[in-house]
């Protein structure tokens, strides 16, 4: 068994499994459990600022959307932060921290854009013994309508500035939450950074709507016949967040800057593909809602026989391994000559890849009366969508072409040399070459 | 409680009625909501799906389970219904395990085909318990059309003709109508009265009058139907039933499996049928197989069916013979009946051990038998009929026979397989030929 021990912008925990601050990590009974089954760590649900605490509607909270057999893909929720007390909650992550030190704790805050509220809450919170803190600046839904937030995570100026107070104000260190629902996510993480900020997560959720009531013309969740937008996360939000953790992570402006990942991390496999593209550790909340905190045991496992596998003997040497091979589309190898191939033991003529090239793609793929189907090499563009829409693993490949050999859709010769857009001679804007 | 089982001869109440009940219970219970939406989710919605070709009806199954995946399970019985309008018979009588599921790709992949036959069930079942009937007849043309039996054939070509706005008379010896449906299919695969529910459900489309008591040759002549009406369509089955050809085969105890499944179709207290102690069933088909596990569910002791080739010739289903053999059903295959042994009534009936290609091989057995039910197959019966080809009437692509007038489909007819599937696609395919004929719009 691998050693999955993690350290966080100095956070130890015994695994890089969190959840993240949302239902599951809303009280003492939730929390304890999840330590029990393994995790961790937990970021606390949000908590506000001292006095009557929010509250939420009494009716559907969630809505979703499932795959086949009703196999949950994304969920969205309109709740809030914690509705219950700070000091209900501060007592209890104290019991908790108390009898779990080896887990990481993490408060998750949000108070308005006022020193003070800042300056107020934070002593308070490291009372409890927390490891950290992680300012919210992602909720989409309710609290942004109030200034919080979203409606902070979406202004630079304004996450670089209550960074600053946290950090003037505390030992503990700070992660900065982001929201996805902006344009470019790397100039938010830059005024955490310049706020000095130890870390950010992301992505918080996206704001969505699930689904339509269709006799009473209302989005869902419902409440008394009337919709607002929610926080979509769940595995559909899975390849938005692991490209703005890439971004993150890549840009020489917030390149070492620790990054906690968050956004449909549903199994093993996820986690690890966060961790590769830059993310120091995961959160997750939606596998858990949907199967319980047993499902980190899964990820303990699936994480520890990937790195026994790969002979990694730390976390660390996961971390970030992908991201030098993130890159833009004009360094991306136009010489690189690729063919689709089917395996014929594996395939099972359900004609999917067929329908797909033929009615949508490149018409590359022949059907015979038998049902047999095969590429047709001179129309192939190695698309990958036959691949995508085969109902069987592994049963289609992308092959790459041998340098020397012709691709017979072009007739020409593949090169063994590399060559991208920004040189090549259909780009009006392509660089001289040098004489 | 053993009831009478062991009582020797033939008797009735061998079983109680409780387990009468039990025993001719639905043989695929139906899906509920949730189970068929589990089902629908493995269609992989295929690109010129194999169990569309293998539907002898050609239904686009894929479109109909991803109506049901979808929520619209009345659109998908629509779908069903406009191809095979006795989608809810075939959905229980269909050896599925032969046709669609057979080829279905999830049974390439897993060994365990989407459940085709159920989905089926599921929609139609919707549809048709409130009633629903989906087609509306189109104005009255004028035209009037005889269709000779109201099996699924008959009841097919009838309701599409009647689609199309003529007028059909269906004429049937027998009081009800469904043909096989009603007379000749194990009452396990048909229950709650289901082939009479269909019939009417079927002729709520208008236009269709059925005629019992009407048999061809006999109250009616071919020549007449074709004076008095602008169109014949022949789906009689196969009215007559093989002989053994043995001496003694006149003998009490000694019937056609069909008679035996029929009085069991038409019995309304099971308990009052009578079956024997031992019975023999001779044949490899589907009503050898309906024979026997029938016997063997009203409480016969010892069944045996035995077929003169071997496992693999006998034209009943793997899945059929596994469902008599669990049920308790012997089978003994490459054995010919020889001789028949009993005054009076059947005592015993005597076999002789046949290779594949039907040698006697000089071994002889007796098997006890109180009762001996003949299934080796059934013949065209009727004079005057159009051009044969071997047994039955010849026909084309379209059911026209070599008399101009005259259509004919289903069993009694050349082509295909005898299914119900088949007869309601050869029934439908006369109808459309029949109408452009009769309309002028025939290539």
């Amino acid at each position: 068994m691998a050693d999955l021990t993690s350290e966080f912008i100095g956070i130890k925990s015994p695994n890089p499994f969190w959840l993240a601050s949302a239902p599951p990590t809303d009280k003492e009974y939730n929390v304890r459990r999840a330590f029990e089954a393994g995790w961790g760590g937990v970021v606390w649900k949000t908590l506000g600022e001292a006095g009557p605490p929010v509250v939420n509607v009494n009716g559907p909270r969630y809505g979703a959307i499932w795959g086949a057999d009703r196999r949950l893909l994304g969920l969205n929720n309109i709740e809030l932060i914690t509705d219950r007390p700070l000091e209900v909650n501060l007592r209890e992550m104290k019991a908790v921290k108390r009898d779990y030190p080896d887990r990481a704790l993490i408060a998750s805050i949000m108070v308005p854009c006022v020193e003070d509220a800042w300056k107020a809450i934070l002593p308070l919170v490291e009372e409890t013994g927390a490891d950290g803190i992680e300012l919210n600046c992602g909720c989409p839904h309710g609290m942004s309508e109030r200034g919080m937030g979203a409606a902070v995570g979406q202004n630079p100026e304004l996450i670089e500035m209550i960074t600053r107070w946290c950090k003037q104000t505390t030992r503990m260190p700070v992660i900065v939450k982001l929201t996805p629902n902006i344009t470019d996510v790397r100039l938010p993480a830059e005024a955490a950074k310049r706020g000095g900020a130890d870390a950010v997560s992301l992505i918080n959720t996206i704001n969505s709507i699930t689904s339509v009531d269709l006799d009473d013309f209302a989005p869902e969740p419902t409440i008394d016949g009337k919709g607002s937008h929610g926080g979509y996360c769940g595995p559909a939000v899975k390849p938005i967040a692991l490209n703005m953790v890439a971004e993150i992570a890549r840009s020489a402006e917030t390149a070492g800057l620790p990054i906690s990942g968050i956004g449909g991390v549903t199994t093993w496999r996820d986690a690890a593909e966060f961790m590769a593209l830059g993310a120091g550790n995961v959160q997750v909340c939606t596998a858990a809602m949907t199967y319980g905190f047993k499902v980190v045991q899964e990820m303990i496992s699936g994480l520890s026989d990937y790195m026994d596998c790969k002979g990694f003997t730390s976390t660390e040497e996961l971390v970030a391994r992908a991201v030098p091979n993130v890159s833009d589309w004009q360094h991306l190898n136009l010489n690189y000559i690729a063919k689709a191939k089917i395996n014929q033991d594996l395939c099972i003529s359900c004609g999917r890849c067929f329908a797909a090239c033929e009615d949508t793609s490149h018409q590359a793929i022949a059907m015979s009366e038998d049902r047999t189907f095969t590429v047709k090499d001179d129309e192939c563009v190695a698309c990958n969508l036959c691949v995508n829409v085969c109902p069987v693993e592994g049963c289609i490949d992308m092959v790459a072409m041998m340098p020397g050999t012709t691709d017979p859709r072009t007739g020409k010769v593949v090169e063994a040399d590399y060559a991208n857009w920004t040189t090549h001679p259909n780009n009006p804007m392509a660089a001289e070459a040098a004489e | 409680m053993t009831g009478k089982l062991y009582v020797e001869g033939v008797t009735q109440g061998r079983l109680p009625p409780d387990q009468l009940s039990d025993n001719f219970g639905d043989l695929h219970p139906p899906l509920d909501a949730h189970e068929a939406l589990v089902a629908a989710d493995r269609c992989y919605f295929c690109h010129d799906a194999p169990c569309m070709t293998a539907c002898p009806t050609s239904i686009d199954i894929p479109l109909f389970i991803r109506q049901i995946a979808t929520g619209t399970p009345d659109a998908a019985a629509k779908t069903i219904l406009s191809q095979n309008i006795l989608g809810g018979m075939c959905a229980r009588v269909c050896p599925t395990e032969t046709l669609c599921e057979e080829v279905c790709v999830r049974e390439t992949a897993e060994g365990k085909p989407v459940e085709i036959g159920r989905l089926q069930r599921y929609a139609t079942d919707g549809l048709m318990a409130r009633n629903d009937h989906p087609f509306a007849r189109a104005a009255e043309t004028g035209k009037r059309i005889a269709v000779v039996g109201a099996g699924p054939a008959g009841l097919s070509c009838a309701h599409r003709l009647a689609m199309k706005g003529h007028a059909v008379d269906i004429l049937d010896p027998r009081p009800k109508p469904g043909g096989l449906n009603e007379y000749g299919i194990a009452a396990y695969k048909s229950t709650e009265d289901f082939a009479a529910r269909e019939v009417d459900w079927l002729m709520q489309i208008g236009g269709i009058t059925f005629k019992s008591g009407e048999k061809l040759g006999k109250t009616v002549t071919l020549e007449a139907l074709k004076s008095d009406y602008d169109a014949v369509f022949l789906g009689m089955g196969l009215g007559g039933v093989n002989a053994l050809g043995l001496d003694g085969e006149d003998k009490d105890g000694i019937l056609p499996a069909v008679d035996f499944i029929a009085d069991l179709r038409q019995a309304s207290d099971l308990s009052r049928l009578e079956i024997g102690r031992d019975v023999v069933v001779i044949g490899g088909g589907m009503t050898a197989i309906d024979a026997a596990v029938q016997a063997k569910l009203l409480g016969a002791l010892n069944v045996t069916l035995v077929y003169r080739r071997g496992q693999a010739r006998m034209n009943a289903s793997l899945f059929e013979q596994e469902l008599a053999a669990s049920k308790g059903v012997r089978i003994i295959t490459n054995a010919t009946p020889k001789a028949v042994h009993g005054n009076g009534a059947v005592r015993e009936i005597e076999f002789e051990y046949t290779d594949d290609d039907l040698t006697p091989t000089g071994q002889t057995f007796r098997l006890a038998a109180d009762q001996v039910f003949k299934a080796i197959g059934q013949t065209l019966v009727g004079e005057g009929l159009p051009e044969l080809d071997g047994r039955k009437i010849k026909v084309d692509g379209t059911g026209r026979t070599s008399v101009s007038g005259i259509w004919a489909g289903g069993d009694c007819a050349s082509g295909g397989d005898d299914l119900t599937v088949t007869a309601v696609a050869e029934g439908r395919d006369a109808a459309e030929d029949i109408h452009a004929t009769l309309t002028g719009a025939a290539g």
